[in-house]
C-alpha cells in the first residue's frame, strides 16, 4: 500500500511536484505515466520522496502504513529500482546483488535464483556492471527490486533499455506479483509500455496530477472534442456556461462535458460548431498525448486537476 | 527458456518474522561496507598495492644503509608509510563513490539511517587498517630479523612503537572517511585530504606563529608518531592538531551525509 498525501517539492525555486496525491493497493499494478524532457514531469522527485531519499516541502507519503524511513529493515518489505545505472561500475553483477542480500539478511543461494530469473546467466553475473548493456543494468536492477522478496514493488522506468521480448517478460513478471497479492507502482513516459499492464493510471505533468483512475474511467471522462471557426467566440461561450476546455493540437479544444452541453454552450452564444464529438475515440494515446502536451506548453490553461469519477476513491 | 519461475523466489505475501523485520545490526553493516572496500576494482587493487609497496619498501630499507638504519624502530618508520598513504584514500573512496557511482540510492534505501551507515563505514576502515598493521609489523619484523644489524637497542621501544603505529594509521584512515564525507565527491576530496594539511603547514610556519604552529601542523604533531616515542607534550599537540584534521571534517561529514538529499 502506498499513499501519497499533498506530495509538494521544490527545487532551486521551481515547484517540481506540486500537491501529488494518490493510492496504490494491494494486487494492483498503478502506472505513473509522464513525459520526460529538461523539465521533467516530477515522476522521479516523487519516487524519491515516496522512499525518503528526499524531503517534501508539503505533503506525506505513507508507505505499507507509515513513514518510509520507520521501517526497521525496508529491503524484506520494499523493492525499489530507482536507477539501474546507479551500480558500483568496478563492482561484478552477482556482487551487486550478494551485498545487498547480505544488508538485508537474505541468504545468498537467492542471489542465483534471482540472476536465472531475470536471464543473466554465469558469464554475465561475473563480468563488471560498468560493461553492462542498458538492457542488462535493468535486469540486474529488476533483480535487486525483487531480491528482499519484498511485497510491494516501486519502479522508476523498469522497461527503459528493455527488448520487446524483455517488455514482455517483465509484464509477465509483474502482473503475476500483483496477482499475488503485490503492490506495483511503475513509471513510465511511453503510454504504450503501461497500458497493457496497469490497473490504474496516474497521469502527472508539469509536477502535477493531470489524471488518474483505471483505464475505463479515463476513457470515459475525457470528455468532448469540439471545434468552430470562431475560437475566441467557442472559447467565450464555453466559459460562459462554466466548462473547462484546453486547447489540442490542430486548433479544437478538449472540453471537460458530455456533447450536449457543450452544443447548448454553443448554441446558446450563436457560435456555429464545425466539430462535435465524444473524444473517447481518440484513445488513451491521444489523452495522454493531449494532457501532458498541454501542461508543458500552456501551463496557465489548466485548471488545477482533471478530477475523474473515482479518481480519489 | 528459464527454469525458475518468479513463484519460487518472489512471494509478495508479508512473512513479518521477526529475522525478516529486525533491524540490520551495526556488525552486519560494518561487515557489509567491509566487502564494499575490497569488491571493487578499485578498491581491491588500492589494497594489493598497500601490501605490495609495503613488502618492497621495507625490503629495499633492510638490504641498503647502515645497520643503526635497520633496528625496529627505523624499519617500522619507512614500513608504515604506504598504508598511512592508501589506506585513507580507500576509506575515504567508501564514502565518496556512493555517490559518484550513485549507490548511495541503494545504501540509503536500504538503510534510511545514513548516520549508521557513515558508523559502519568508520568502522569497517578501523578494521581493514588495523588487519595492515598486522601486516606490517610481520614484514617489518620479519626484515629486521633477516637483516640482523646487532646494533644495542635494535628492539628499544618496540611495544611503544606499535601502540603509535596504531594511533598513526587510525587516526590517518578517520581523517580519509571524514574528508570524503565532508567533500561527497572522489576527486576534491582527495587533493584536499593532502594538499590542505601541506598548505596549512606552509602558511603556519611564519615566524610569528611559531607559538602555535605545533598545536595545529599535521607534519610536526602526527608525523612523530611512526618516528620517535612521544613525549606528554607531544601527545597533546597531536590530540589539538587531530581536532582541527580529523574531528571538525568528521563532523562536517556527518551533516552534510545525513542532510544531504539523493536527487541527483
Amino acid at each position: 500500500m502506498i499513499e501519497a498525501q499533498g506530495l509538494t517539492k521544490r527545487l532551486g525555486g521551481r515547484t517540481v511536484v506540486s500537491d501529488v496525491s494518490f493510492r496504490c493497493e494491494p494486487g494492483t499494478v498503478t502506472g505513473f505515466l509522464g513525459p520526460n524532457g529538461p523539465n521533467g514531469a516530477g515522476k522521479t522527485t516523487t519516487m524519491r520522496m515516496l522512499v525518503g531519499l528526499c524531503e517534501p516541502d508539503a505533503g506525506h507519503a505513507r508507505i505499507l502504513g507509515g513513514g518510509y524511513r520507520d521501517l526497521p529493515n525496508p529491503g524484506r518489505r520494499v523493492g525499489i529500482l530507482l536507477d539501474a545505472a546507479a551500480q558500483h561500475a568496478g563492482r561484478r553483477g552477482r556482487e551487486a546483488l550478494a551485498v545487498s542480500a547480505q544488508t538485508m539478511g537474505v541468504g545468498e543461494e537467492r542471489v542465483d535464483g534471482l540472476l536465472e530469473l531475470v536471464g543473466l546467466d554465469e558469464t554475465a553475473a561475473r563480468r563488471r556492471v560498468g560493461k553492462y548493456s542498458l538492457g542488462m543494468r535493468q535486469r540486474l536492477g529488476l533483480a535487486h527490486a525483487l531480491l528482499g522478496d519484498p511485497e510491494l514493488l516501486i519502479l522508476d522506468e523498469p522497461a527503459n533499455g528493455l527488448d520487446p521480448e524483455g517488455m514482455r517478460w517483465m509484464r509477465v513478471l509483474l502482473r503475476d506479483f500483483a496477482d499475488r497479492g503485490g503492490t506495483v507502482l511503475l513509471s513510465s513516459h511511453l503510454l504504450a509500455e503501461v497500458e497493457v499492464i496497469a490497473d490504474r493510471m496516474v497521469i502527472i505533468g508539469n509536477g502535477r496530477i493531470m489524471a488518474q483512475g483505471t483505464r475505463a474511467e479515463l476513457l470515459n471522462a475525457t470528455g468532448t472534442a469540439v471545434r468552430a471557426r470562431d475560437a475566441m467566440g467557442l472559447r467565450a461561450a464555453l466559459t460562459a456556461a462554466g466548462l473547462t476546455a484546453y486547447p489540442v493540437d490542430g486548433g479544437g479544444l478538449l472540453v471537460d462535458a458530455e456533447p450536449e452541453a457543450v452544443a447548448q454552450a454553443a448554441m446558446d452564444d450563436g457560435v456555429l460548431l464545425s466539430r462535435l464529438a465524444p473524444s473517447e475515440g481518440a484513445g488513451l494515446e491521444r489523452l495522454f498525448f493531449e494532457l501532458t502536451a498541454t501542461s508543458a506548453t500552456h501551463p496557465e490553461t489548466i485548471s488545477p486537476e482533471l478530477e475523474l469519477a473515482g479518481a480519489t476513491a | 527458456m528459464s527454469a525458475t519461475t518468479l513463484a519460487s523466489v518472489a512471494r509478495p505475501v508479508p512473512l513479518g518474522s521477526a529475522s525478516t523485520s529486525a533491524r540490520p545490526g551495526l556488525g552486519r553493516l560494518t561487515w557489509v561496507e567491509m566487502r564494499k572496500m575490497a569488491d571493487t576494482r578499485a578498491g581491491f587493487w588500492l589494497l594489493i598495492a598497500a601490501v605490495a609497496i609495503t613488502v618492497v619498501v621495507v625490503a629495499v630499507r633492510a638490504i641498503i644503509g647502515d645497520a643503526e638504519d635497520h633496528t625496529f624502530i627505523s624499519v617500522l618508520n619507512i614500513g608504515l608509510q604506504p598504508v598511512a598513504v592508501l589506506l585513507p584514500i580507500a576509506g575515504l573512496l567508501l564514502v565518496t563513490s556512493e555517490w559518484s557511482q550513485r549507490t548511495a540510492l541503494i545504501t540509503f534505501t536500504l538503510t534510511p539511517m545514513r548516520s549508521r551507515i557513515l558508523a559502519a563505514k568508520l568502522l569497517a576502515g578501523v578494521v581493514v587498517v588495523t588487519a595492515m598493521l598486522g601486516m606490517v609489523l610481520a614484514v617489518v619484523v620479519a626484515a629486521v630479523l633477516l637483516a640482523a644489524p646487532g646494533v644495542d637497542g635494535t628492539w628499544s621501544d618496540g611495544w611503544a612503537m606499535v601502540g603509535q603505529s596504531a594511533v598513526y594509521l587510525i587516526a590517518g584512515l578517520i581523517g580519509g572517511v571524514a574528508f570524503g564525507a565532508a567533500l561527497l565527491a572522489s576527486a576534491p576530496a582527495i587533493v584536499a585530504y593532502f594538499a590542505l594539511p601541506t598548505a596549512w603547514s606552509a602558511l603556519i610556519s611564519l615566524p610569528f606563529l611559531d607559538g602555535v604552529a605545533p598545536w595545529v601542523d599535521t607534519i610536526r604533531a602526527i608525523g612523530p608518531l611512526s618516528e620517535e616515542v612521544l613525549t606528554a607534550t607531544q601527545w597533546a599537540q597531536a590530540g589539538t592538531t587531530l581536532v582541527l584534521w580529523m574531528v571538525v571534517p568528521l563532523l562536517i561529514g556527518v551533516y552534510r551525509i545525513t542532510r544531504r538529499e539523493v536527487s541527483a
